[in-house]
């Protein structure tokens, strides 16, 4: 059981929450996620990463988008309602040290996860570069507390409805191709935007680290459903991740695996909003 | 082979049993040796294809007296020798031959725990029904005694009359004590030391109690309700439970004693991690480990597909990899599910599949085809990414090697596609690597199993483990006992403890 002691929409689907759960405030770190469940019997467990923590409040934040079932519930979950089943930290944290200049990318809902990792590099004495973009300037989150972190800042929308039109990685390339280049990048987004980053950085040979969100069901590497091929390797992302190294990484596969439910899912989301409309319309 | 009812089987005992009854005491082996071995009720294989409801219904209370009367209450205890746990099998069926089910009761759990478990999954014809003097007379292991069903009629008996009795619990100790995971390793720890007096606390990765007995065994072969009932035991013995908390990760293995002042902790966290098989194409979309599948399903409850919110695959052709329990759980599961066609594909034949033989039998009756000497080779997809076919080649049995076993060989050019939508890979589980990564002053073998000396003691002063943690992936029954041998160390180490303390108080 753990508490809602704090809500906030971010933009039209993304809200952030802060839950009370203090041996997992107390022990994470940046990088880090959790699993939950809004129902123990019949509820799906989704993992989700920790965006910050409070040990005082006893408190970890999380940040997510509304994209089916499990995370519209959550998102109609109010500050004293208690969310069932929350366990965590899960995965291993970011490896944090001085690398000189570390180019932190963070795409839509990818900026949650990235926020602690640049705020950890940064007091760790790195110059930190920051890119985030969205689709347009409505889906775009934690701007201002990743510009305090940042030592420059760099800000893209699609469709140029904020900062600058384009994608993440024409910004990326020019720093790739600053001299000295950059000593590393951590992009973490949708899969799509961490491919092309990687696909980006290859050229220059930098280093490029990714975070993988892949479907999970235990989250402690039991199941293997998490699985993605990384060189010539098998890794399970619970255990072995969910940081990569993006220049091996199997994105296609990774996506296709992604896929693996997405007719039942939409089916399943469709039936419960129709569901949802009628016991509203049943209420009015 | 055409389906006996249930009401068939207990027609045919009742009118047998009469005869039996009259003249009880006085059964020479010769007469004993005839009285027919009595068959497991089960639900028609038609119907139950289609459920989840248990298959083995056990046997009425006439069936298991005939049964117990075919006992040639041996001197030399074979089935003793085999049992793990040392349940003195002729003892308590004896009792059951005499309709005395509470003094049977009291024999099995003088040794186990958790009959109600082990007399549906222990693969008895491997050990106590192995070299039971009834099935070697009769040339059949099929023909011992059938001590497991008979270990199930009591327990089950105990439970339906109400009369599972909560164990006496010694004054408390002051004494904490820490159990990582609560499958059956770990309930037998936290029964055992709890009875001493101490303090025990199960922490548990997932959001439901019973490890494997719940997230891997399916329903139609182990009830919910069954594990359910055992745990209610532990909780009305006063053990305590956190469930959602990962040792290693919520809290480190030894925090939980330099923080949280727990004087002893026993790892029993389980097989984890799947193995896969290492070839083309296994990690396409509709390519599972059987942990994943079985997870769904029963945990998940995945199969209740209106009621829950985890997907799971929708298949019609499947193959399953394997010749265990586990790849009989999941074709038998697959079938339930829906598919049509369920295939196990396993390299050697019949005799070397460490599955149980009866989940076998279970399994051909509900249509499940087995394909012995084949075995997979590449899993093909289509342009969506998703399984198409699978590529299989053919072995046959070579000449025997050292052992005496004619192991399989590889038939050249055998190649050919089983067409199916779905892989599940039962081959085995490598150890969780959780605790070690977060532990690294735990000792572990090169495949990441914990070692222990025979208390069951770790590297690491006061952490005790057991189970398939150390065991590597093995059954029910030995990590029974091996929590059985952790907890009397932990009891022992706990009491010396009290002991110094009073000499230092004094």
């Amino acid at each position: 059981m753990s508490k809602i002691l704090f809500k906030k929409q971010l933009s039209n689907d993304v809200y952030m929450m802060r839950l009370h759960a203090p041996l997992i405030a107390e022990e994470r770190a940046a990088g880090q996620f959790i699993i939950l469940q809004i129902n123990e019997d019949y509820g799906e467990r989704i993992p989700l990463t920790i965006a910050d923590a409070d040990t005082k409040e006893g408190s970890i934040t999380i940040i997510f988008q509304v994209v089916g079932k499990t995370t519209l519930q959550l998102s109609e979950k109010n500050v004293g309602d208690e969310i069932p089943a929350l366990v965590g930290p899960l995965g291993k944290p970011t490896h944090i040290e001085n690398f000189g200049t570390v180019v932190c990318v963070g795409g839509g809902i990818g900026v949650a996860p990235l926020h602690p990792i640049a705020q950890a590099l940064k007091k760790a004495g790195n110059h930190v570069i920051t890119i985030i973009g969205a689709r347009n300037k409505e889906l775009i989150i934690l701007e201002e507390e990743m510009k305090a972190i940042a030592d420059e800042f760099i800000l893209c929308t699609d469709d140029g409805s904020y900062g600058r039109k384009g994608l993440v990685t024409e910004p990326l390339k020019e720093i790739c191709e600053r001299s000295p280049k950059p000593n590393m990048v951590i992009a973490i987004g949708p899969p799509i935007m961490m491919k092309f980053c990687s696909l980006t950085t290859k050229p220059y040979e930098v280093f490029t680290q990714v975070s993988l969100n892949t479907i999970m069901v235990d989250g402690t590497g039991m199941c293997g459903g998490c699985r993605v091929n990384v060189g010539n390797e098998v890794k399970f992302v619970c255990v072995d991740g969910p940081e990569f190294d993006g220049h091996k990484v199997d994105f296609d596969n990774m996506m296709s695996r992604l896929n693996s439910y997405k007719e039942l899912e939409r089916e399943a989301h469709s039936c419960f909003l129709e569901q949802e409309i009628k016991n509203k319309e049943a209420l009015q | 082979m055409s389906h006996i009812t249930p009401e068939q089987l207990s027609e045919e005992a009742k009118k047998l049993i009469v005869d039996y009854l009259s003249k009880i005491d006085e059964l020479k082996t010769k007469d004993r040796m005839k009285i027919p071995a009595q068959e497991m009720p089960a639900q028609d294989p038609e119907v139950r294809s289609h459920n989840l409801d248990e298959v083995a219904l056990g046997y009425t209370i006439e069936q298991a007296r005939i049964e117990a009367m075919r006992c040639l209450q041996c001197v030399k205890k074979n089935c003793v020798e085999d049992c793990p746990v040392k349940i003195d099998i002729p003892r308590f069926i004896d009792h059951i031959a005499h309709g005395d089910m509470d003094n049977a009761a009291g024999v099995i759990k003088e040794a186990s725990l958790l009959p109600a478990i082990c007399g549906r999954v222990c693969p008895q014809e491997t050990q106590c029904q192995s070299n039971c003097t009834v099935g070697k007379a009769l040339k059949d292991v099929d023909k011992s005694v059938a001590i497991g069903r008979l270990e199930r009629f009591v327990a089950d008996w105990e439970r339906a009359t109400g009369k599972i009795s909560i164990p006496e619990i010694k004054p408390a100790t002051g004494k904490k004590v820490a159990v990582v995971g609560s499958g059956p390793a770990g309930l037998v720890v936290a029964a055992d030391c709890r009875r001493e007096g101490h303090h025990v606390t199960i922490f548990e990765a997932f959001h439901k109690l019973g490890g494997v007995l719940r997230y891997g065994i399916p329903e139609f072969r182990l009830p919910n309700d069954i594990i359910d009932k055992e745990i209610e035991v532990l909780k009305a013995m006063g053990v305590e439970f956190q469930t959602n908390f990962v040792v290693g990760r919520t809290r480190k293995l030894t925090d939980l004693m330099d923080k949280d002042g727990y004087n002893a902790v026993f790892v029993g966290t389980g097989a984890g991690l799947p193995m896969f098989m290492g070839i083309e194409g296994e990690n396409l979309v509709g390519v599972f480990a059987a942990n994943e599948y079985l997870t769904r399903a029963n945990l998940m409850r995945a199969f209740e597909k209106d009621k829950a919110d985890t997907p799971i695959y929708p298949s019609k052709k499947v193959a399953v990899l394997g010749g265990g329990n586990v790849a009989m759980d999941s074709a038998r599961m697959a079938k339930r599910l829906g598919a049509e066609k369920v295939y196990v594909v396993y390299r050697r034949t019949e005799v070397e599949m460490p599955a149980r033989k009866e989940e076998v039998a279970h399994a051909k009756e509900e249509g499940i085809e087995f394909l012995f000497l084949q075995n997979a080779k590449r899993v093909i997809g289509n342009e969506k990414g998703r399984v198409k076919e699978l590529e299989c080649v053919r072995y046959e049995l070579g000449e025997p090697d050292s052992s005496g076993r004619r192991r399989p060989v590889l038939i050249p050019n055998s190649e050919f596609i089983l067409d199916v939508d779905t892989v599940i890979v039962a081959i085995g589980n490598g150890s969780n690597p959780l605790i070690s990564q977060t532990t690294p002053q735990l000792n572990v073998n090169k495949w990441g199993n914990i070692l222990v000396d025979e208390t069951q003691k770790t590297s690491v002063d006061r952490i005790f483990a057991g189970g398939d943690i150390v065991l590597g992936a093995a059954t029910v029954i030995l990590a029974m006992g091996e929590g059985r041998r952790a907890a009397a160390s932990i009891n022992k180490m706990l009491a010396d403890d009290i002991e110094k303390e009073k000499i230092k108080a004094n």
